[in-house]
């Protein structure tokens, strides 16, 4: 129930006494409430979680990480450990 | 899909889980909090591809599954009101109550509906003036957002009908019952990402430096487990007891503030009952008193209900870490997801659920 499903902004409503928005998930879109990210701003991803976003995603932070991972990964093929070959085994 | 695909990147996973592999030199025990952590690691087989030395325990991440039997039976009660319309998040349907469950009493004519979000049920209400519109509003930190904006939502618009049963529950205060256990096996853990995102992680640093147990914020994506089971390892070989945040695209450190201010003006702290494990001091949300008024609890009186619970069940050491669904001799057995005993066996986040539906511990 905690699952959180990404998501883009596509469209937002101020008309209504709750911020609402169109949000796309790979292709389906559904309505969701933007009260506790009263920043979003359309084309923004955000985590929805029963309807409601409660978190903004940072890109930033994800191609940091995703960049510090592929390095890693590539130092261990060029090291040429692996599950066969552990740093102790060396 | 963005974040998602990049996230299920077999080579990247692999990867961090050789990194793993490498770093390990004894055996260490982990818990993922979250039950769709269980199910994620599960589903991608991410427990069979660890080197040996980690096992995975399932922690109480699962609302459905901590939702006391009392509140669900007196739930039942309500739902059966010829007046009643019951709103329901789906997983809660199947959940066994004593004698019956919320399919049950639909089945014999109640008004039961399913709703993807708890504004869903606002609405039912706005269009269904002459009907009493009950929502069962459990869940952990993450739902409790949600819960109240409908609370707030039905105030604006001056509903009458609309009022919500709450079980809500906390994750800290489990983590002190689950380390503070003279038979914890827990040596670090996968924190809720969803949790954190909306709480932040300033909760956690005290409670790491008291048990002294590293801990690792963990999102839901293969490459997040292992990346969070990597964070728990290198702390744990290093001797280090630090809170590492894993999932940094969507947790920051305070969380959400515009939805902690919102849950503290509708519920407050409360002693909490979680099925299988018993009451928790302070470790629930129950409306304020100034909400009364969409208290179905106050609002519906049901008189004395009587529990009965499986005493083959034990759900309840499998929450806590303490045995996996597989150590239960009704496994499988008289428990199955067509014929729960407990609620671990047929919520999409409990851990006995998981391993049936991917054949864990099934021969």
């Amino acid at each position: 129930m905690c699952l959180g499903v990404p998501g883009k902004i596509i469209e937002i409503d101020d008309s209504k006494a709750l911020k609402m928005a169109k949000v796309d998930f790979g292709g389906i879109v559904r309505e969701a409430c933007l009260e506790y990210v009263p920043e979003a701003k359309v084309g923004d991803y955000t985590v929805i979680h029963v309807g409601f976003a409660i978190s903004l995603l940072s890109e930033e932070e994800a191609l940091s990480s995703l960049d510090a991972l592929k390095e890693l990964v590539s130092l261990e093929d060029e090291l040429g450990l692996g599950y066969e070959g552990k740093a102790s085994d060396l | 899909m963005k974040y998602v695909a990049e996230y299920r990147d077999a080579e990247l996973v692999r990867g961090v889980i050789d990194e793993i592999a490498n770093t390990v030199t004894r055996d260490w025990t982990l818990m993922e909090i979250c039950g769709g952590q269980t199910h994620a690691i599960v589903r991608h087989g991410i427990d069979q591809l660890l080197p040996k030395e980690i096992e995975l325990v399932h922690g109480p991440g699962c609302p459905v599954c901590v939702t006391p039997l009392e509140l669900i039976d007196r739930a039942l009660v309500i739902a059966a009101k010829p007046d009643v319309i019951f709103c329901s998040y789906g997983d809660m349907l199947r959940v066994p109550g004593s004698v019956d469950d919320l399919f049950s009493i639909r089945a014999n004519g109640g008004d039961v509906r399913v709703v993807y979000s708890p504004l869903d049920a606002v609405n039912i209400a706005k269009d269904n003036p002459d009907k009493e519109v009950v929502f069962f509003a459990i869940g952990f930190e993450t739902t409790a957002p949600a819960n109240v904006m409908s609370v707030l939502s039905a105030q604006m618009m001056g509903l009458k009908n609309y009022s919500i049963i709450v079980s809500h529950v906390r994750v800290p205060p489990a983590l002190h019952v689950i380390l503070g256990s003279p038979h914890n096996r827990v040596e670090g853990f996968l924190l809720a990402g969803h949790v954190c995102a909306v709480m932040g992680y300033w909760e956690y640093p005290d409670i790491a430096k008291q048990y002294g147990i590293p801990m690792a914020i963990t999102g839901f994506e293969p490459l997040d487990i292992v990346q969070g089971i990597l964070a728990n390892v290198k702390q744990l070989e290093a001797g280090r007891v630090d809170i590492e945040n894993t999932y940094p695209r969507a947790v920051t450190f305070e969380g959400n503030k515009a939805a902690q201010k919102t849950i503290e003006k509708v519920f407050q702290e409360c002693d909490r009952k979680w099925r299988g494990i018993g009451t928790i001091a302070m470790s629930g949300w129950e409306l304020r008193s100034e909400f009364d008024t969409f208290n179905a609890e106050k609002r519906f009186d049901v008189g004395e209900i009587k529990t009965d619970e499986s005493p083959l069940c034990i759900a309840g050491e499998i929450l806590q870490g303490l045995k996996k669904p597989n150590d239960c001799p009704a496994f499988g057995k008289e428990c199955t997801p067509e014929k729960p005993l407990g609620a671990t066996m047929v919520s999409t986040e409990g851990a006995c659920a998981a391993y049936y539906k991917y054949g864990r511990g099934i021969i």
